[in-house]
């Protein structure tokens, strides 16, 4: 329970910091630099969501900071984010809710298939350390966790795209606008390119982490019991030193994840893909803070409902914590 | 000093310092290294490779290789600044929650786990937008800000436990004080653990960098790895078949972080036992 309670309370205090970040930033720097977006906004948006602006930037407010932040807390927690100046008239929910659902099957599902295939492929090179594939699988899991995301992601746009013309340069779907079956395959096919970048530069680090724990837990005495006990080795594989070997990766889960979110937005911004990392592009191409701000928060908020219920599953898993 | 022999002996650890030492060597001898300024704008632009020209030119007429050579400076300085600075502060946050418990250890390990949670990259542009000037240091900034939560959760229970065994309680027996005991007793015994941590904090240094200045959040007029990528995509390189201005700047950042990760891995290896091959 007090474990459950602790993971709760940082829940809510990263909630707490993300959304203060977003208020002080842009109070704290010299000269506002909201301000100069707001004086770009001039004219090309109108009067009431200039005013709105100012609000949410604290610029010409005469009002009492407290007072200001909480009505900013009141706002965001109320899922009002203004407008956005990229996507004027559109406003900033809209836009992210828009963008949301390419970036949570995209990377949702990369991220749990790396996770799985690391964590196999972990398991496998630990148990036979000697075999040329685990010499092998190594170096190149260490090379391809040093590869920055982006620039593979460009790499295979430029050879697998644009020379051999196997997969589409960029987009989510055709721009024939397919229909039914036609669209759905369309839109497996535009994915395969920036899936298979996150899935190759997020397997490497599950692979790394997952063998040097099940190292450890190999040499352990009660794996040499349960040798000398007789029990089968896919056994002891799985059920005595895997299952062990596990654990420190479901609590190193909160850093690894957030890596891989910020490598997967990379991807998107590279294959122009229409989800979070796309339009995170667009607020910083353009300075955009109202959109890059709620785009900071969701992509927080995301990785901590993500953590979150892989600290729960570390409960089922770990029966150490449940007391 | 054993532990540094067994480093030097380690194949992984010879492989990624030899590495690292070759991207030295280049960083230093740059000008004599470089055939012309990284920054003269005067050639034909888009060329592609050539004797003249062994990667070819940018779309602005700057020779390809001589900018390579002189990016080499940036990328790597930004690497080796952010591992230190990143470990000071985990090793500082980590010590401190560790051995002192109570209320300073209960802030601390919320702090460190709050950040450890906040993505990393979208903190950082956040930050890098609003920041008044862009250059490398605004970036070591921000790259340090947002990565030393990981050092700081990993050395804080080895802290913990390392405060609680017999050669510590010997030297509280006889009556060290608390900067004796951190200092003397316990920092050697964590030393592997902060050395992993600053080749991993380099990684996160040297790839954070790239991906900043690939979105154009760095210096966009300095000459490094990641603005070349970052120029190289926006004026479409590939698109004109100069593909090795997109090519060797991203293989040189991730050779420049495996040479990090091969030094990284052989720490773990040595102070880890069981890791080492039986």
């Amino acid at each position: 329970m007090k474990y459950i309670l602790r993971k709760i309370l940082i829940f809510l205090v990263t909630l707490w910091v993300a959304m203060t970040i977003n208020f002080i930033l842009p109070r704290m720097m010299p000269g506002n630099p909201a301000e100069a977006l707001i004086a770009r906004a001039h004219g090309r948006v109108s009067a009431q969501a200039l005013h709105s602006l100012e609000v949410a930037f604290g610029v010409n407010v005469h009002q009492n900071i407290f007072v200001q932040y909480f009505e900013y807390l009141g706002r965001t927690l109320t899922g009002n984010f203004g407008i956005s100046i990229t996507y004027y008239p559109s406003t900033v929910a809209y836009e992210i809710e828009t963008h949301m659902p390419w970036t949570l099957a995209l990377i949702g599902v990369t991220t749990v298939l790396a996770f799985a295939f690391g964590t196999i492929l972990g398991i496998s090179t630990a148990w036979k350390r000697e075999s040329i594939a685990s010499t092998i699988s190594l170096p190149v899991s260490i090379f391809f966790n040093s590869v920055p995301y982006f620039w593979l992601a460009l790499l295979f746009q430029y050879l697998l795209a644009f020379i051999l013309g196997w997969f589409p340069i960029s987009g989510a779907f055709a721009a024939t606008g397919p229909q039914g079956i036609a669209l759905i395959g369309s839109i497996l096919y535009h994915a395969i390119l920036p899936a298979s970048t996150i899935f190759i530069t997020a397997l490497g680090g599950w692979v790394l982490t997952m063998r040097n724990n099940m190292i450890s837990v190999l040499s352990e005495d009660f794996v040499t019991f349960a040798y000398a006990g007789g029990l089968p080795d896919s056994v002891i594989e799985y059920n005595y030193a895997a299952r062990n070997a596990i654990l420190p990766n479901f609590t190193g889960f909160a850093m690894a994840i957030g890596f891989v979110v910020s490598g997967a937005l990379l991807v998107e911004m590279v294959f122009s893909y229409p989800g979070i990392g796309y339009l995170l592009y667009q607020s910083v191409v353009n300075l955009d803070y109202p959109l890059m701000q709620a785009l900071f928060f969701f992509i927080t908020v995301t990785v901590l409902v993500a953590n979150f219920i892989a600290d729960m599953t570390y409960v089922l898993v770990d029966p150490r914590v449940r007391t | 000093m054993n532990y540094l022999k067994l480093f030097f002996k380690d194949k992984k650890a010879a492989v990624g310092s030899g590495m690292l030492l070759f991207f030295v060597f280049i960083a230093i001898f740059a000008p004599y290294i470089a055939p012309y300024s990284p920054t003269y704008m005067g050639f034909t632009p888009m060329e592609a490779s050539s004797w003249k020209h062994l990667l070819g030119t940018t779309a602005n007429g700057q020779d390809v290789f001589s900018q390579i050579i002189w990016g080499t400076r940036i990328s790597l300085v930004v690497g080796l600044i952010v591992g230190a600075l990143t470990t000071v502060i985990s090793v500082v946050i980590g010590f401190l929650a560790g051995y002192f418990p109570g209320v300073i250890d209960e802030i601390l390990n919320l702090l460190t786990n709050v950040f450890l949670i906040i993505p990393g990259l979208p903190l950082m542009i956040v930050l890098a937008a609003y920041m008044p000037s862009r250059g490398m240091w605004t970036i070591i900034f921000v790259i340090t800000v947002t990565g030393w939560a990981w050092g700081a959760r990993v050395l804080r229970p080895q802290v913990m436990s390392l405060k609680s065994r017999e050669f510590v309680n010997a030297s509280v027996v006889v009556g060290e004080g608390s900067f004796h005991i951190i200092f003397y007793d316990i920092l050697p015994n964590t030393a592997g653990l902060i050395a992993a941590n600053f080749f991993g904090s380099a990684i996160y240094g040297v790839l954070s960098e790239a991906a900043l200045e690939f979105l154009g959040l760095g210096n966009p007029n300095a000459v490094s790895w990641g603005t070349m990528l970052f120029w190289a995509e926006n004026s479409q390189a590939t698109f004109f078949g100069q593909w090795e201005w997109l090519l060797i700047p991203g293989l040189f950042i991730a050779l420049l972080s495996t040479s990090f990760a091969l030094m990284n891995f052989a720490v773990d290896e040595i102070t880890n036992p069981r890791l080492r091959k039986r």
